[in-house]
């Protein structure tokens, strides 16, 4: 019944236990944190297809293109962006999508189905920091990565590093923001796990396609380019790319993403179940 | 002194009342029952003991605290196995414990417990891969984990077959003579029958009786059956005059003696006095079952465990 809030009643308990044990219990969450990140991540390995799909995939597509000859060279069709680093910005929109709209639904589905949730309750550490630990998880996942990503085509195929870093740094913040919050919504408002992904990949492919993933935008009538501009992915997406080349993030991508990452968080918080 | 007082607890989902009026102390010490049939409110009771849902009206004072104002005090120090909870499909035993015993002030060693519950072999074992006995001991491991005043086991042996039922049976002992108090939550009458010093009875969100298993037994006043071969011939009517006796009735070479009470004593007494010997002496025990339909005017139904249907049938 709890949500991601803290009920009026917790932090009344928090302040009335200030003095004693209440204090001790909040040093220890920051080491929980640690600690279960350091479990999720372990666990996060031992499923070998969720590290090839989030380290390895986007990896070997930037390979698999870098070894045509000539996609190295800036093309016309891409506004002047060259055929590997287009690859390279899809790797990026490709981790983002798999890690937000399946891999992070999907895991908290299963937990809340499996009652791993339901038996963190019972403990003196909140079910929040498992939710905090998956989010860290998510986020160091997608940096990784981008690094990832990033390395394997400088240093092999003669893709750029990218020429604006802080507003690139700054487009893959926010795109993951937004779609790791979009997940966290997907998860709150399924009822099953299998719910949870059958969601997520509802939102995946139209994700993919609108952010221009599959074909690029460049293709894309200027109505449907309207309409990538608005989803979380396409934002992300045109925000990579455009910082990749060197300029600052458009101002509606950055707005999409922002208002994405607020309202599937907060509409998230306010509906997600920890049973 | 009591570690757990419930006054007038009310609770209700929408137009189902799942508590409505339950009131009771749990005394330090000792192994409390919470009875019922599936849908009774045993476990709406012992969410709100543990704080995790909050009552409609009533107060509830777990070691003097308020388990919803004071949860997390309080779950420092109460030790809780949930129904039905799994835990994540590839994380190993000793890492659920390692990082279980981080969430606590004042963790057990974690070794201590593997070695104490049978499970030092399996630390490096899968949850998924374990057995239903191992991941029951695995849970109960976790809810002694914080060193708790105060248990509570909700359904610990669903799902086990019977004879990991009763190494469940003697774990649960062991933790009682520890020291902790244990509040168990049973559909089972055998099991509580077996475990518990004093038992709640709840019905439809009541609390129809409540007292030690043997005490509800007898004053069910249901009857209780003797069954014995005689040598020799016993005096007409010396049987029959015995207080609480009221039918003997003869199968071939076999008498059978129906009554109430502790009138089982008594027929032993004359028929010793009139020097009768007897053999296959058998005394068919009343169960916490009967004492159920006694006090409902129901049987007790459990349509969701057949296995358990049946050893009610042999039971009766």
């Amino acid at each position: 019944m709890s949500t991601l809030e803290s009920p009026q009643s917790e932090r009344e308990a928090t302040k009335a236990g200030r003095l004693t044990l209440g204090d001790l219990s909040e040093q220890r969450t920051p080491r929980a944190l640690a600690a279960m990140t350091k479990i999720e991540t372990t666990l996060f390995f031992r499923e070998p297809l969720l590290p090839a799909l989030v380290l390895l995939l986007p990896v070997l597509l930037v390979i698999g293109f870098g070894l045509i000859p000539g996609f190295g060279d800036p093309s016309s069709d891409l506004s002047g962006q060259s055929g590997t680093e287009y690859i390279a910005s899809i790797g990026v929109a490709i981790v983002l999508a798999v890690l937000g709209l399946s891999i992070l639904p999907t895991t908290l589905g299963t937990y809340r189905e499996r009652g791993v949730l339901r038996r963190l309750r019972a403990t003196p550490v909140t079910p929040r920091t498992l939710l905090g630990a998956q989010l860290l998880l998510v986020g160091g996942a997608t940096l990784a990565a981008t690094v990832l990503l990033v390395l394997v085509g400088s240093l092999g195929f003669g893709v750029a590093v990218p020429r604006n870093p802080a507003g690139f740094l700054l487009a893959v913040v926010l795109g993951a923001a937004a779609l790791l919050s979009l997940g966290l919504l997907v998860a709150a408002v399924a009822p099953t796990a299998k719910a949870a992904n059958a969601i997520g990949m509802t939102l995946f492919f139209p994700s993919m396609f609108l952010a221009g993933v599959y074909v690029p935008r460049e293709t894309f009538s200027p109505f449907l380019q309207h309409v990538s501009d608005v989803t979380p992915l396409g934002a992300a997406l045109a925000a990579v790319r455009d910082t990749w080349q060197g300029s600052w993030p458009h101002p509606v991508h950055i707005a999409t993403m922002v208002g994405w990452a607020l309202v599937a968080a907060v509409v998230a918080a306010r509906t997600f179940r920890w049973e | 002194m009591a570690v757990i007082e419930v006054h007038e607890l009310h609770k209700r989902y929408g137009e189902t009342v799942a508590l409505d009026g339950v009131s009771f102390d749990v005394q330090a010490g000792e192994v409390f029952g919470l009875l019922g049939p599936n849908g009774a409110g045993k476990t709406t009771a012992v969410e709100i003991m543990e704080g995790l849902r909050t009552a409609d009206s009533g107060t509830v004072r777990v070691l003097g605290l308020d388990p919803v104002r004071s949860g997390q005090q309080l779950r420092e120090r109460v030790g809780v196995q949930l129904q039905q909870a799994q835990l994540q499909e590839k994380i190993r035993v000793g890492e659920v414990l390692e990082l279980y015993a981080g969430f606590y002030r004042n963790p057990r060693p974690v070794g201590e417990l593997l070695d104490e519950w049978g499970l030092a072999a399996k630390r490096n074992r899968a949850f998924k891969k374990l057995s239903g006995g191992q991941q029951q001991r695995l849970f109960l491991a976790l809810a002694l984990l914080g060193r708790p005043e105060l248990v509570f086991f909700d359904e610990i042996t669903t799902g086990l077959d019977p004879a990991a039922r009763r190494q469940t049976w003697d774990l649960v002992r062991r933790v009682r003579d520890s020291g902790v108090t244990v509040v168990l939550v049973s559909h089972l009458m055998d099991e509580v029958e077996e475990l518990c010093d004093r038992v709640a009875i709840l019905d439809r969100g009541r609390i129809v009786a409540l007292d030690t298993p043997t005490a509800l037994i007898t004053s069910s006043g249901s009857e209780q059956r003797m069954r014995f071969r005689p040598v020799g011939v016993i005096p007409a009517g010396l049987i029959e005059e015995v207080p609480g006796v009221t039918a003997v009735t003869r199968s071939g070479s076999q008498v059978i003696v129906t009554g109430t009470g502790e009138f089982a004593t008594g027929v032993a007494a004359v028929l010793a006095r009139a020097q009768v010997l007897v053999t296959d002496l058998r005394l068919e025990q009343r169960t916490l079952d009967d004492a159920f339909v006694a006090l409902t005017g129901r049987p007790f139904d459990d349509t969701s465990d057949t296995h358990d249907e049946k050893e009610l049938e042999a039971a009766r």
